[in-house]
């Protein structure tokens, strides 16, 4: 089966193609979420995206945190934006940062304002919005266009034999055909992290990816009160047959196949500048992770999980798959693509690259996942560090 | 029926990849990278997803997944014993 060439999403002004046509309604910082949710519940079709952070941060962490939420905004799944924040100073910030993008997006302030008087007068844009973006139709783009992220959770050893492997596959296949690609999880990459390291494109992007390695190594090593038993790899991990995070860290590179090259490395939630495989500086917590991949402007993911994670995202479709016949017997409704037949030869990689390929393309074109279907939109800002 | 898998000719550990494995059991594994099979007796009732030893492993020497190495074995392992956290650690964290 040969790879499609196009996929059926919408054009923004900036360029990029999204797959989703989304209104959202952004909070700048935890004070402006009740807000925000009354508008999402005033306007239907848009969606409101709490979260518990923004006041007081600083220094990297500070510009993370707007990185993450700009970069959300920003994303081509999103049609138009509402922000809403306690003062004008930090949401005209996130206004103008998305605006960059040429979408219609609009900041609205508490202070002074009161809650009743900001949910109303953000209401009326949201409608406008949420109109304007229900005309939008999807037109046909090449899979240039595609930008795909990954990220594996609740693994177990099957993960490491089949579901990762499934997205390597799959992978080397987009990578050869001109895609953007993702991977990240930091931590999770211990153990096995000479071996992406050989993969760089370069001496000098295998140098900066072990720099930023040795330095999520170096926290984590500096803060752990123990092994990291029940942490790295979790209970989940360790119940489903997983031993070490070298065995996990071994199974999770599955993911970028056998011949892509790693073409680059990005802060968290920083957007690449070309095609190619990129890796992120990132957390291994899965909603951490796949928030800040939207945010880096990725906007579809593949999740292979073993024990059965359940994540989604509020923008962007993940796509779920197991490998594990139990998992898939007793969590049907959370797994996209059961690659299961795997492992007893029943289909080999190639074609399980390509049946995953298959559910990618649906997706992109509109069929809601699993996911989305369950109304799963965990949306986790990654915090560096204690707020001032 | 494919009973467990092993990723490399140089591992010494494979993986369950059914349920109700029970002790004594004769499984046949497959060698993924060479695409054949292999068979062993199993010591231990092995859960789906977890592992077991292909070969003797002595405490305090490295186990091979990947071909690469997992962690140490802090305690003897026989062949066909399940392998997991009560005999094998990190030699990271």
């Amino acid at each position: 089966m040969g790879l499609q060439q196009t996929f059926w999403g919408y054009r923004r002004d900036n360029g990029r193609v999204g797959v989703r046509n989304h209104v959202i309604i952004l909070p700048v910082d935890d004070l402006s979420n009740a807000a925000s949710e009354a508008v999402a519940n005033n306007i239907k079709g848009t969606l409101a995206l709490p979260h518990p952070y923004g006041r007081l941060q600083f220094g990297a962490d500070l510009e993370l945190h707007f990185r993450t939420l700009i970069g959300t905004g920003a994303n081509p799944n999103v049609a138009a934006v509402v922000v809403i924040g306690i003062e004008p100073g930090w949401t005209q910030r996130v206004v103008d940062g998305i605006a960059a993008t040429g979408k219609p997006v609009s900041g609205f302030w508490i202070e002074q304002n009161g809650d009743i008087n900001t949910i109303a007068a953000a209401s009326r844009a949201a409608k406008e919005y949420v109109q304007y973006a229900s005309e939008i139709q999807r037109t046909e783009h090449p899979i240039t266009d595609l930008w795909v992220s990954t990220k594996c959770g609740e693994s177990d050893t099957t993960s490491g034999c089949g579901a990762n492997p499934t997205v390597g596959n799959a992978f080397d296949k987009l990578y050869a055909a001109g895609t953007t690609l993702l991977f990240g999880e930091t931590s999770e990459i211990t153990g096995g992290e000479h071996l992406v390291a050989k993969r760089a494109a370069t001496p000098e992007i295998g140098a900066q990816f072990l720099k930023t390695w040795n330095a999520y190594n170096d926290f984590i090593v500096a803060n752990k009160t123990n092994d990291l038993s029940d942490s790295q790899p979790t209970k989940g991990n360790i119940a489903g047959g997983l031993t070490t995070i070298e065995e996990k860290a071994l199974g999770n590179i599955q993911k970028i196949g056998k011949q892509c090259n790693v073409d680059g490395v990005l802060e968290p939630a920083e957007s690449p500048n070309g095609p190619g495989l990129w890796f992120m500086d990132s957390s291994s917590a899965a909603a951490e992770m796949v928030t800040l991949a939207a945010a880096g402007g990725f906007v579809v993911h593949f999740f292979p999980t073993g024990q059965g994670n359940v994540i989604g995202n509020p923008i962007i479709p993940v796509i779920k798959l197991a490998a594990n016949p139990r998992t898939v017997r007793t969590m049907r409704e959370h797994i996209d693509y059961d690659c299961s037949g795997l492992l007893q030869r029943e289909i080999n990689l190639d074609q399980a690259g390509d049946q995953l390929l298959d559910v990618l393309f649906r997706t992109v074109n509109g069929r809601l996942t699993d996911a989305e279907a369950l109304g799963h939109r965990e949306f986790v800002l990654t915090k560096l560090y204690r707020s001032a | 029926m494919i009973h467990f898998v092993v990723h490399d000719q140089k591992d010494t550990t494979g993986v369950v990849v059914v349920e109700g494995i029970e002790a004594g059991q004769a499984l046949t594994g497959w060698l993924m990278d060479k695409d054949e099979t292999l068979t062993i007796s199993v010591r231990d009732a092995i859960p789906i997803g977890h592992k077991l030893a292909l070969t003797d492993i002595t405490e305090g020497s490295d186990v091979i997944k990947y071909g690469e190495v997992i962690g140490r074995a802090v305690a003897p392992i026989s062949a066909g014993a399940h392998l997991h956290v009560h005999n094998v650690k990190t030699k990271r964290w």
